[in-house]
């Protein structure tokens, strides 16, 4: 095999790199940043989510978790009433009360969040204030931190971002005066576990998640930090990191054998790793992300796909779809375009390709309609509908809840977007 | 402040989609954050259905407050009105937009939209979602039917009457005006206007003209009900015609009002014998605990004690509206009754009673389904469970069909326990092996763990479960990889990677062997 020269930085003017974006303002048939609760709470196992909100919150959160199998979930509600509308110190000892009969009920429970939304923001309830109040109370047991998830504020999987934001202050000082490397974004244990193997046999020693499974093992932070986002929604974290002196490496998100290739390509270059020893740590992985991919491919070759605006992931998933499966984007939607971050990306799209930002769904709709595109990705709310109108589509959720990361996730990464197609053959009716 | 986990009720503006969505004709513009869009999916994925709701989000964000939130609402039912042309619009705030008190009501009588609009007043941090369907339904009947002259009865000798209370996302609404409607045409009575579901702004109008009403689901249609009778001075059925004598109630009340005779149409379902047949003597006694809306819950208790023979040890609703009939329906069966919206005190209940039948809701079905006791789901909230492909009303007398056959599956039956008890130390029917029909997972060691944090039990039971038929030649750290994948794809995880082994001659399963067994086996 011929291990491809790892993504380098492109050309300026490659791609789409400076093509014109689309800005839309108007209804936007998204999630809020609560959502990100439903895996945030599974990755940090002593955490609990208190959401202050209202009815709809809890509402929210029990429809996009889509289950009620847990029965008593690390998250919940504390629902503001009309009594608490009437005067705010009410409110503050009605949240101590929530919050001490709740560290009753689960004492094992290290870290609580308090997570804004959007009433709370609204009636200006300063959830920091009260996090530090809370946090000297139960000193010693539960560590009590906040952040929005307000839809006023974040989309989706923007509240990820706010809470590792909310974290990063909270890290150690990194005093080892060795570099080290942190992957940032929530992954799921199988994942990131490859990842940590795969930085181990390329040689770099000191690997660090953000978060880390228990709120007593955060990584620690500091100027010797070198930083690999896993995830393209990470924009403040990443500014927050930085300002305590760590460093960003800059790469494609680890999507498919190319994108893979170059996030891992760039740690090893920063970590000063021989080219031909990385090359032959990866070339397994990477061969079986090909091969595991090339099941997919003729399905997928020559298909057109637009991508409505969901989780921000997808510039990147366009970009591996066209790379490496031959797919031709249409429309690449993303609520939130984070420029430089997504720059490698976006240089490797198609030129042509329409990006846009933001949403008005009728007139988004209304493109796809006359597009036609061979599949949409879009979210709950639109996949049937436009099911009904002969338009074939996949769940943008399904992205974010299942392991797409990494060499050994290519093959169901293109499965993905290769089912919904294969099931629209074979169904005769 | 109420620490909430998993609730019964949306807030009130998903009621008011509820009507929206089941009507024609109409859409609502909502003062809403993005985010507030999530409700779609319920009417999308959960009811499967193949329009998206007709509502318009005027998706607020932070930046917009104090400045143009106003007119944003405006653009935004200029838009919907433009672009969907209504018969009829609805307007209204979520629970954000009331804190910012930009007042829908004037804004879009200022707009002078060509139709007729219902500013809706949900008091979003006092009501919940039924309360905000029926106070939903009940303005738009007021606006679209004050004004209007009931037609002559003239020389119309068939009996006319609506059909009210249906909603999206109802608990078996859809099936069960298909059966209450063929009931009627039975006792050749004519129906008017079923509504909210399928019905146009128009058809409201035209309420006035049905002799009387039929108030079908309480919860959502019982004050549009009251103000017709004031209004149009129209009768209301209300018996609800769940169960086999409450359909013949129905049945009776209706006849009286309509002036005919119903005798031959009193007695077509199968529960009656059913329930006499001597398969279903275990039945008696069998303990029940009953939890659900009022109107269902209420219904349920007596098919369970009068057709059923069972036991009703416990009764319940969420929704305190309409607490004083479970009050009422509780003294006769000689309970304290369970009024309340907090799902963990539900679960208390259940634990403490230890019935052998649950019929509640999904939630009391995940309850049930911790401890091990069968259940059957009698109402919403839904579940996409609850929109079976098949007719399945629980209304009428095939609802009383259905009730028996649901309710009865989830227990042992006769015979079968019969053979159960005469075959009881045969290993397969040993306490262990679990009762086949709770399905898998229904053993004890296979047991559901009690919170998320303990998904270890789960594990362990796989690997003693597969591991004695496995050969040899898992590496530590490939056997410990493969306790990662999920315990449902794990077993063909690990025959895939037996598989590929064997095929390539590999002798030693390591990490490697795993994934190339998982990108071989990739489609």
């Amino acid at each position: 095999m011929t291990p491809a020269a790892p993504a380098a930085a492109p050309t300026a003017l490659a791609g789409c790199a400076t093509a014109p974006v689309l800005r839309e303002r108007g209804q936007r048939e998204v999630f809020c940043g609560l959502t990100g609760i439903i895996w945030l709470h599974r990755k940090v196992q002593d955490a609990f989510f208190l959401v202050v909100g209202s009815r709809t919150c809890a509402h929210l959160l029990q429809s996009a978790a889509g289950v009620m199998v847990f029965a008593e979930p690390r998250f919940g509600t504390a629902i503001i009433e009309e009594r608490d509308l009437a005067g705010m110190a009410d409110c503050n000892e009605e949240l101590d009360r929530v919050v001490d009969r709740l560290l009753a009920r689960r004492p094992d429970i290290k870290l609580l969040f308090l997570v804004g939304s959007c009433p709370s923001e609204v009636i200006k309830l300063d959830l920091s204030r009260a996090a530090a109040r809370l946090s000297v109370k139960h000193a010693g047991a539960t560590k009590i931190l906040n952040y929005s998830g307000s839809g006023i504020e974040t989309t989706f999987t923007e509240g990820e971002d706010a809470c590792l934001a909310a974290l990063v202050p909270e890290l150690p000082a990194d005093r080892s005066g060795r570099p080290s490397l942190m992957i940032v974004g929530t992954l799921p244990d199988v994942v990131e576990d490859q990842f940590l193997r795969l930085f181990a046999e390329i040689g770099i020693t000191t690997v660090h998640s953000l978060p880390a499974r228990r709120s007593d093992a955060m990584p620690p932070v500091g100027p010797d930090t070198l930083f690999l986002l896993a995830q393209p929604f990470l924009g403040e974290t990443a500014r927050v990191l930085e300002d305590r002196g760590a460093t960003r490496l800059d790469a494609l998100f680890p999507f498919g054998a190319e994108g893979t290739t170059s996030w891992l390509h760039a740690a090893a270059q920063a970590f000063g790793i021989d080219e031909m020893h990385f090359r032959s740590v990866i070339a397994p992985g990477r061969e079986r992300a090909k091969r595991a991919i090339a099941h997919s491919r003729t399905r997928l070759e020559g298909k057109r796909i637009t991508f409505l605006p969901d989780s921000q992931l997808e510039v990147p998933l366009a970009r591996f779809l066209s790379n490496e499966l031959g797919m031709l984007p249409v429309e690449v939607g993303s609520p939130y375009l984070h420029r430089r971050h997504l720059a490698q990306e976006l240089a490797l799209l198609p030129a042509g390709t329409l990006i846009s930002e933001g949403q008005d769904v009728d007139l988004q709709l209304d493109r796809v309609r006359a597009a036609r595109p061979d599949l949409t990705v879009c979210g709950l709310g639109l996949a049937n509908p436009l099911e009904a109108e002969g338009l074939t589509t996949k769940w943008a959720i399904e992205l974010v809840f299942s392991p797409i990361h990494g060499f050994d996730q290519a093959g169901d990464l293109a499965e993905l977007f290769a089912r919904p197609l294969r099931r629209r053959d074979v169904l005769r009716v | 402040m109420q620490l909430t986990v998993w609730t019964y009720e949306g807030p009130p503006h998903v009621g008011a989609m509820r009507i929206a969505t089941a009507m024609e004709g109409v859409h609502y513009v909502l003062h809403a954050p993005q985010g507030d869009t999530y409700a779609d999916l319920l009417f999308t994925m959960i009811e499967r259905r193949n329009k998206r709701p007709p509502v318009t989000y005027t998706t607020f964000q932070a930046r917009d407050l104090g400045t143009d939130t106003a007119q944003l609402f405006q653009k935004a039912a200029r838009d919907a009105y433009n672009r969907f042309a209504p018969q009829a619009m609805l307007v209204g705030a979520s629970c954000t937009a009331e804190l910012i008190q930009d007042d829908p009501a004037g804004l879009i009588e200022a707009m002078g939209l060509p139709c007729p609009v219902v500013a809706l007043e949900l008091p979003s941090y006092q009501r919940k979602e039924n309360w905000g369907a029926a106070e939903t339904f009940y303005q738009l009947v007021r606006k679209l039917c004050t004004g209007t002259t009931p037609a002559p009865k003239g020389d119309r000798t068939q009996p006319l009457v609506n059909i009210l209370g249906p909603t999206a996302l109802g608990f078996r609404h859809r099936d069960d005006v298909i059966e209450i409607t063929r009931l009627l045409t039975t006792l050749g009575i004519a129906v008017n206007v079923t509504a909210p579901l399928g019905a146009t702004p128009a058809d409201l109008a035209r309420l006035g003209d049905a002799d009387f009403n039929i108030c079908l689901y309480p919860e959502i249609a019982d004050t549009a009900c009251r103000w017709l009778e004031r209004t149009f001075g129209q009768k209301t059925v209300r018996t609800v015609p769940i169960g086999h004598a409450a359909t013949r109630d129905f049945i009776t009340e209706v006849a009286t009002l309509a002036g005919i005779d119903a005798t031959a149409a009193l007695n077509t379902s199968n529960l009656p014998w059913w329930s006499r047949s001597v398969d279903s003597t275990y039945l008696t006694g069998k303990r029940v605990f009953i939890f659900g809306d009022a109107t269902h819950a209420v219904a349920a208790a007596r098919v369970a004690r009068d057709e059923l023979g069972f036991e009703v040890v416990g009764l319940g609703c969420y929704n305190r509206e309409f607490a004083r009939d479970v009050r009422d329906a509780a003294k006769l069966y000689g309970i304290e009754p369970l009024i309340t919206d907090d799902y963990l005190e539900v679960e208390d209940a259940i634990q403490a009673l230890q019935p052998e039948l649950v019929l509640g809701t999904q939630m009391e079905r995940h309850i049930a389904k911790r401890l091990r006791i069968p259940c059957a789901v009698i109402s919403a909230p839904v579940h996409v469970q609850d929109f079976p492909a098949r007719y399945s009303p629980q209304m009428g007398f095939e609802g009383a069909n259905v009730l028996f056959d649901t309710w009865v599956h989830p227990l042992v039956m006769g015979l079968e326990e019969h053979l159960l008890t005469m075959f009881r130390d045969d290993f397969e029917f040993s306490d262990s092996a679990g009762a086949s029909h709770l399905g898998h997972g229904s053993a004890p060691a296979h047991n559901v763990p009690a919170n998320d944090l303990q998904p270890e039990p789960i594990a362990a039971v796989a690997t003693l479960a597969e591991s004695a038929a496995e050969p040899a030649g898992w590496s530590a750290e490939a056997e410990k990889e493969l306790m990662k994948i999920p315990f449902f794809v794990r077993g063909k995880a690990r025959r895939n990677t037996e598989r590929y082994a064997t095929e390539q001659g590999i002798a030693a399963i390591t990490l490697a062997t795993l994934y190339d067994a998982k990108a071989h086996y990739a489609r």
